[in-house]
């Protein structure tokens, strides 16, 4: 990373470390959440109601809200820190929080667009075959989901690359801490004669976005053409 | 006694009602599309919950609406070959054909499993994904991978629908070893006439969701419970015009008939047991347009009447003539004769 200075290498690398961490932590609920969205139960429509709400909450307000509860004083922050010592604001942990939850809904949406699309057929084949509920999902569902989970994934870590406004909210802009691509950008902005920077950080910033999308799609499409088992 | 059915399940317009006790060997659920024969299946699986039911297979009872009794398919020990195959695209053939015998407590050993893959033909295709093979070759996947999770009973819905008739006759004579070598009832779906004819021992004989008729082959054939003697129901294909008629092929020659579908149409034609007459030798003027050569299949006596069955090419035929007929011509098994077709009645 030669055309990069020592502390926008940070900022990249943090920013990756954060997105990564926060789309590992989510898949597993993400998957859950899909899996019970795809089946009919009253409440459905209130679950994909708060499930979808990060798209359209603004970004600043749900930093604040999440430094009122998460912060040392709030309630659930003061418990964490008491009880184990876990501290989430002013600290990268508190962004992978942030970025989990905006990230929340896009994973969600990919794993359940697949879990939608996958034959029923099979799974009453397997049943007849005496697979229980359990079985099947591990060993029908779940596989044949993969793509819709590997997509979804993708899709989720591009969009978390770029989240500013709850980052910046909930967990401040302290580098190497919690200065993520997006952060680092902004603070060259208000840095004299940091718009060369700015630039080589924004450009870099979409190239990332650009190339896992593009990833996405090619997961994604591989999947629609493989499913005439 | 292999299992005994009543079915009483409404489904918006449609209402399947059915009572049927079916023994031993092969039991066809025949009749046309929309008669319930997939939806009846389905309950036997246990994939269908009717409002009101009782099942009970291999006098186990897996299905009592009254008491609230209702096994799951998973422990059902049902096996079921769907009309689609349904292979999972994720596992190569051999592991989808050891799914089910794994799951279902491997009853069958070794050897056991050796012998159905080579009874299907199944060695060549053991490491390949579903995707790459044929029709037939995945309906007998499909039949392999229910036969080795070793169920009690054995459901097979319209196996052959999704092939053509190539195919068919492909794959009919593995059905007619594994008839030979289940040792377990099977419930064969199908609206071929040609099919049931060669794999069922009885017949439950299907009509809007009503039972029409119950009995043997030859019984249900000759139209014994059914409202209509049935004479053959064949799948034909139309071909090139021959004057004003057109020739519609059949799985033992063609017949001709005043249809103008356009050549290479597939065609069902139903021809009434009345409609069908039988000669010795090939009458040389006659009215009728088809006049086809045949071989007596088997002679059944009942009083003044009697039921001629005959095999012509694949398919199979049945004449209602008299008991007195049948001794002027000397009719017997293996006789040659001609059965001269009255009348057909074409379906879409």
């Amino acid at each position: 990373m030669s055309f990069l200075t020592p502390d926008e290498t940070e900022a990249l690398l943090l920013s990756l470390k954060i997105s990564s961490v926060a789309v590992a932590v989510g898949l597993p609920f993400a998957t859950a959440t899909a899996l019970v969205l795809s089946r009919s139960f009253r409440g459905r429509t209130l679950l994909d109601g708060i499930v979808h709400l990060p798209l359209v909450l603004p970004p600043v307000a749900m930093g604040f809200i999440l430094l009122m509860i998460f912060g040392t004083r709030g309630g659930v922050g003061a418990f964490l820190k008491d009880h184990f010592g876990i501290v989430l604001v002013f600290r990268w942990t508190g962004a992978v929080l942030a970025s989990l939850i905006f990230t929340f809904p896009f994973q969600v949406r990919a794993i359940r667009l697949a879990l939608e699309a996958r034959d029923q057929g099979l799974d009453e084949a397997a049943r007849t075959l005496g697979a229980g509920m359990l079985d099947r999902l591990i060993n029908i569902s779940l596989p044949l989901a993969l793509p819709g989970l590997v997509a979804g994934a993708i899709t989720a870590f591009a969009a978390s690359l770029g989240e500013f406004g709850a980052i910046i909210t909930f967990v401040s802009n302290i580098p190497g801490e919690t200065r993520t691509l997006p952060l680092a950008i902004y603070t060259a902005l208000q840095t004299p004669g940091g718009e060369a920077e700015a630039a080589r950080l924004s450009a870099l910033s979409i190239a990332i976005a650009f190339l896992f999308l593009l990833v996405a799609q090619t997961i994604m499409g591989r999947a629609t053409r493989r499913s005439d088992g | 006694m292999s299992a005994e059915v009543a079915i009483r399940h409404r489904r918006g317009p449609f209402l399947l009602d059915v009572t049927f006790t079916a023994g031993q060997g092969v039991t066809a659920l025949f009749g046309p599309s929309g008669a319930g024969k997939t939806s009846i299946v389905h309950v036997l699986a246990g994939l269908t919950r009717p409002t009101h039911g009782r099942v009970v297979l291999q006098g186990r009872t897996v299905l009592d609406t009254n008491e609230g009794v209702f096994v799951p398919p998973e422990k059902r020990r049902v096996g079921l070959v769907f009309q689609d195959a349904r292979l999972f695209p994720h596992m190569n053939v051999e592991t989808n054909l050891l799914f089910g015998w794994r799951r279902m407590g491997k009853r069958a050993d070794a050897a056991e499993i050796a012998r159905t893959i080579q009874l299907l033909g199944l060695e060549p295709l053991l490491r390949r994904a579903p995707k790459h093979l044929s029709g037939g070759e995945k309906s007998r996947v499909a039949l392999g991978r229910a036969l080795l999770a070793a169920p009690d009973i054995l459901l097979l819905d319209e196996p052959m629908a999704s092939l053509d008739v190539g195919r068919r006759a492909e794959i009919l004579p593995w059905l007619e070893r594994l008839r030979d070598i289940a040792r377990v009832p099977i419930f064969y779906v199908s609206h071929s006439l040609d099919e049931v004819a060669r794999l069922a021992d009885q017949v439950v004989l299907l009509d809007k969701g009503k039972v029409a008729g119950f009995g043997s082959v030859y019984e249900i054939l000759a139209g014994r419970g059914a409202e209509k003697p049935l004479g053959a129901v064949l799948e034909a294909t139309v071909g090139e015009k021959e004057g004003d008629l057109t020739a519609l092929h059949f799985d033992g020659g063609k017949l001709l008939v005043a249809e103008t579908s356009e050549p290479g149409w597939k065609l069902r034609v139903r021809i009434g047991a009345d409609e069908i007459l039988v000669a010795r030798e090939a009458p040389a003027a006659i009215s009728a347009n088809n006049v086809l050569p045949a071989i007596v299949t088997e002679v059944r006596l009942e009083g003044a009447r009697a039921e001629i069955a005959m095999r012509c090419g694949g398919a199979l035929l049945v004449a209602r003539v008299t008991a007195a007929s049948v001794k002027r011509l000397a009719l017997a098994k293996g006789t040659e004769v001609f059965a001269v077709i009255k009348s057909v009645t074409v379906e879409a």
